[in-house]
């Protein structure tokens, strides 16, 4: 980590964008009449950089990590453009992808996969890189359509990124706009079969390389009004 | 005796209207309901701030999904508008569609041929009917039915799959295009058509059973986000969530286009334009689609060209001039606003959404003393799809 | 029908020109401190009551911006539209127009809208310098027409490599006409 947190706090934000009330350092008087002081940006994050997670002391317990890993897949519930449209489809008996092992959750806390469906705004991006990093390790991400992987019908569009992997590490792309369900289902096969295999590195590439994504990601979103990694 | 809410607490209000929240007094949460969230229609948010579970103020912030079409479409010729503007709304694009259509023919001079209206017709009220049963499914969601989802999700993938036998394509079908539209029906459509209302038509009525009759959904929604119709016009509320408070606002009938007046329809009115009373309606607007489907079906022509002949389009220039193209989509008015310069490029496209005014504007007022619990119902009744407010 | 409209409203206030562009829509070019008069009359005396959009266009050429309020009379089924005028020039330097969101509160948004989009300020208007759909924005308001959105894109969002785009008459020429005839 290039940055610390404290010059965050003092550079960045100030001078670029204005903090929002409720993130600014004050005092709070509890319902008992305790006074205490509330700092949010440094309270409710974690400071630490991600590390690299090691794979397992055998190469047996790995395998059978991944494979249990590959039969799990949990996605994300955030539909971050339009393609959350065949989510919906594939959540119900018609495709049915549950026979696979493949959930929706609602908390980033409970995922492993993110499926980026479409477009991403520059606004939903960040809101992207928080919850990815939420997201407990080992984590998996799809691009899902043209628009993530060279930008598609946006590609002069001055509020969508072009390439999805410049700021998060990418498992998977499937194309088309807008992929059907079964592109999806295969899409997910793919990237089970990559987990099985145990090159799904995804988490472990973003904390190598922590530096060039988040160089990457704040040449973009011009308001980094939160910490390096707010795990 | 009836349940008394404690708002002792509850902040006070400035001279200027606006309310005196101070957040460091412990009383008030702020609360942010999305972008990644259970409990919101798409990717959009409602920043709340909340006194025990009953809100006091509540903001929506949209954005998340804006990809600057009106500027794009600015630096596209025409005819290469004609793929994009679908992707304006995921639902529903076939309005898009047909009213960027509409608005080209008609700074162009273009004329329609008759079968390509009855089609265009057609497709218009099957992505109708494909919209209500998406915000039925989710309706129920809200409030924790599940079931209707999935059910109300399966027959909306059978119309889907009319959709592809038309167009080629599930969700984005480009065939309304400026001209007509892109061919006529494949053969044996209409029996699988049929096939497929008898289905629908058999998921409503058990829907109508398990959704409508429910004592747990009635108790939750009857009453719940009352919107006085007095206040329909000031706030810009149209389609079926203004028929909902009585005001028989379509404008299907009002300012009838493609082959409405032909048919054979009576907008559907509520009358307490509550959150119940909105999905009623849109239950029975649904209803209304799968009977004007079948009149399509039965008096349509069945031969004749279905695309008027285009100018070379790659030198298509449109002359001077402006004009607002409206129509009758599942949440209320949409329209588009094309101004052209006699360029080949459009010069200004502005879309109107009916969800830009449902989900800003009114959503901020009917939200405030609503309960925690209640705001994901509120929001869906309202029925917004974000691409819209922010294209 | 709407002609009678204008002829009725040209009594009272001093308008620009009708455009009548289908029996139930016409536009109406009118000075800028008529609009909220009009407005009224429109909204009170003839049933206009339903205000559909506001939106603006940027005639760069003539150094104007057109401020475009479209209503609705739901009885009489009829469009119809008020164009102001404002000079472009005093607008980048940020002069003010009026605020109508007292008269139709969903015209907040729309203002709220015009400021981030066309830099045009309507200072009473609540919450207009919030962010709206943008977030961070630097550059001059992404819908004016000198902002060029694809440089934008290319400086700022790293392009893959391998895609290109051609102006499509020219492609087709070359593609039909190989040897340049």
């Amino acid at each position: 980590m290039t940055q610390t947190n404290e010059d965050l706090l003092d550079d960045d934000l100030i001078e670029h964008a204005p903090v929002k009330e409720e993130l600014r350092r004050r005092l709070v008087k509890g319902p008992d009449g305790v006074e205490f002081e509330v700092e949010p940006l440094r309270d409710y994050y974690c400071e630490a950089p991600p590390t690299v997670m090691p794979a397992a002391y055998s190469k047996i317990i790995e395998g059978l990590f991944n494979w249990a890993r590959a039969e799990s897949l949990w996605i994300l519930g955030f539909g971050t453009g339009c393609g959350a449209i065949e989510m919906r489809p594939l959540m119900t008996p018609r495709f049915d992808a549950y026979r696979y092992g493949i959930q929706w959750r609602p908390t980033p806390r409970q995922s492993n996969l993110f499926v980026i469906s479409g477009y991403l705004s520059v606004k939903t991006l960040k809101r992207v890189i928080r919850s990815y990093e939420q997201m407990p390790n080992p984590k998996y991400v799809v691009g899902l359509g043209s628009c993530t992987i060279n930008g598609g019908m946006y590609f002069d569009s001055y509020n969508t990124i072009t390439r999805l992997d410049e700021y998060l590490p990418v498992d998977v792309y499937i194309t088309g706009c807008m992929p059907r369900p079964e592109a999806l289902l295969a899409g997910f096969e793919e990237l089970k079969r990559i987990v099985r295999a145990g090159k799904g590195e995804g988490a472990n590439q973003y904390a190598e390389r922590f530096d060039w994504y988040k160089a990457n990601q704040k040449r973009v979103i011009h308001d980094w009004d939160m910490p390096d990694y707010n795990w | 005796m009836a349940y008394q809410a404690d708002r002792s607490q509850y902040p006070s209000r400035r001279p200027d209207g606006s309310l005196d929240i101070d957040l460091s007094s412990g009383k008030y949460l702020k609360l942010w309901q999305g972008p990644q969230h259970p409990g919101i229609t798409g990717n959009m948010s409602v920043e709340l701030t909340v006194c025990g579970d009953e809100v006091v103020e509540g903001k929506t912030h949209v954005g998340y999904l804006h990809r600057g079409f009106e500027k794009l479409m600015e630096r596209r010729t025409f005819i290469q508008c004609f793929p994009i503007v679908c992707r304006i709304c995921v639902p529903e694009p076939d309005f898009n569609e047909y009213c960027y259509a509409a608005a080209v023919e008609e700074l162009a001079g273009l004329e329609v041929p008759e079968r390509a209206d009855w089609i265009r017709t057609l497709i218009l009220e099957m992505g109708r009917i494909n919209s209500y049963l998406m915000y039925l499914g989710g309706q129920a969601g809200a409030l924790g039915q599940g079931v209707i989802g999935q059910w109300t999700t399966y027959v909306r993938d059978l119309m889907l799959d009319r959709f592809e036998e038309l167009s080629g394509a599930r969700i984005y079908h480009m065939f309304i295009m400026p001209g007509g539209v892109r061919d006529g029906l494949p053969d044996g459509f209409d029996q699988r058509m049929e096939e497929t209302l008898r289905e629908i038509e058999s998921t409503l009525a058990d829907v109508k059973d398990v959704m409508f009759q429910n004592a747990v959904f009635k108790k939750r929604t009857v009453g719940l986000g009352y919107i006085d119709p007095a206040i329909v016009d000031q706030y810009g509320v149209t389609g079926p969530t203004a028929r909902a408070a009585g005001v028989a606002k379509d404008v299907r009938r009002d300012q009838p286009y493609l082959v409405y007046p032909e048919l054979d329809f009576e907008p559907v009115v509520g009358q307490d334009s509550d959150v119940f009373t909105r999905a009623d309606v849109r239950r029975r607007d649904l209803l209304m689609s799968v009977d004007l489907i079948r009149q399509i079906l039965a008096r349509m022509p069945r031969s004749g060209a279905v695309m008027a002949p285009l100018p070379n389009v790659l030198h298509w220039k449109i002359p001077f001039g402006e004009t607002y193209i409206c129509g009758e989509c599942s949440r209320g008015e949409y329209g588009y606003y094309l101004v052209t310069d006699g360029s080949g490029y459009p010069r200004r496209v502005n879309v109107r959404g009916p969800s830009y005014t449902h989900a800003m504007a009114l959503l901020e007022r009917l939200i405030v003393n609503c309960n925690i619990s209640d705001v994901a119902a509120l929001m869906v009744s309202l029925h917004t799809y974000p691409p819209e407010i922010e294209r | 029908m709407l002609r009678e409209l204008y002829e009725q409203l040209k009594g009272r206030f001093p308008l620009g020109e009708l455009s009548e562009k289908r029996p139930d829509l016409a536009f109406i070019t009118l000075p800028r401190e008529q609009l909220r008069p009009v407005l009224l009359h429109l909204r009170d005396q003839e049933g206009f009551t339903h205000l559909v959009l506001l939106t603006a266009v940027d005639w760069i050429e003539d150094d104007r911006f057109q401020l475009t309020y479209l209503l609705h009379d739901r009885q009489g089924a009829r469009d119809i539209g008020l164009r102001v005028m404002l000079s472009r020039q005093a607008v980048i330097e940020g002069a003010p127009m009026e605020s109508i969101h007292d008269l139709w509160p969903t015209a907040a948004t729309y203002q709220r809208e015009l400021r981030e989009m066309f830099g045009i300020d309507f200072p009473d208007s609540p919450g207009v310098n919030e962010d709206f759909i943008l977030e961070g924005w630097r550059e001059i308001p992404p819908y004016r027409r000198d902002f060029d959105t694809l440089k934008y894109s290319n400086e700022t969002f790293a392009p893959r490599p391998g895609r290109e785009s051609q102006d499509p008459a020219q492609h087709m020429k070359a593609q039909l006409y190989p040897d340049g005839a």
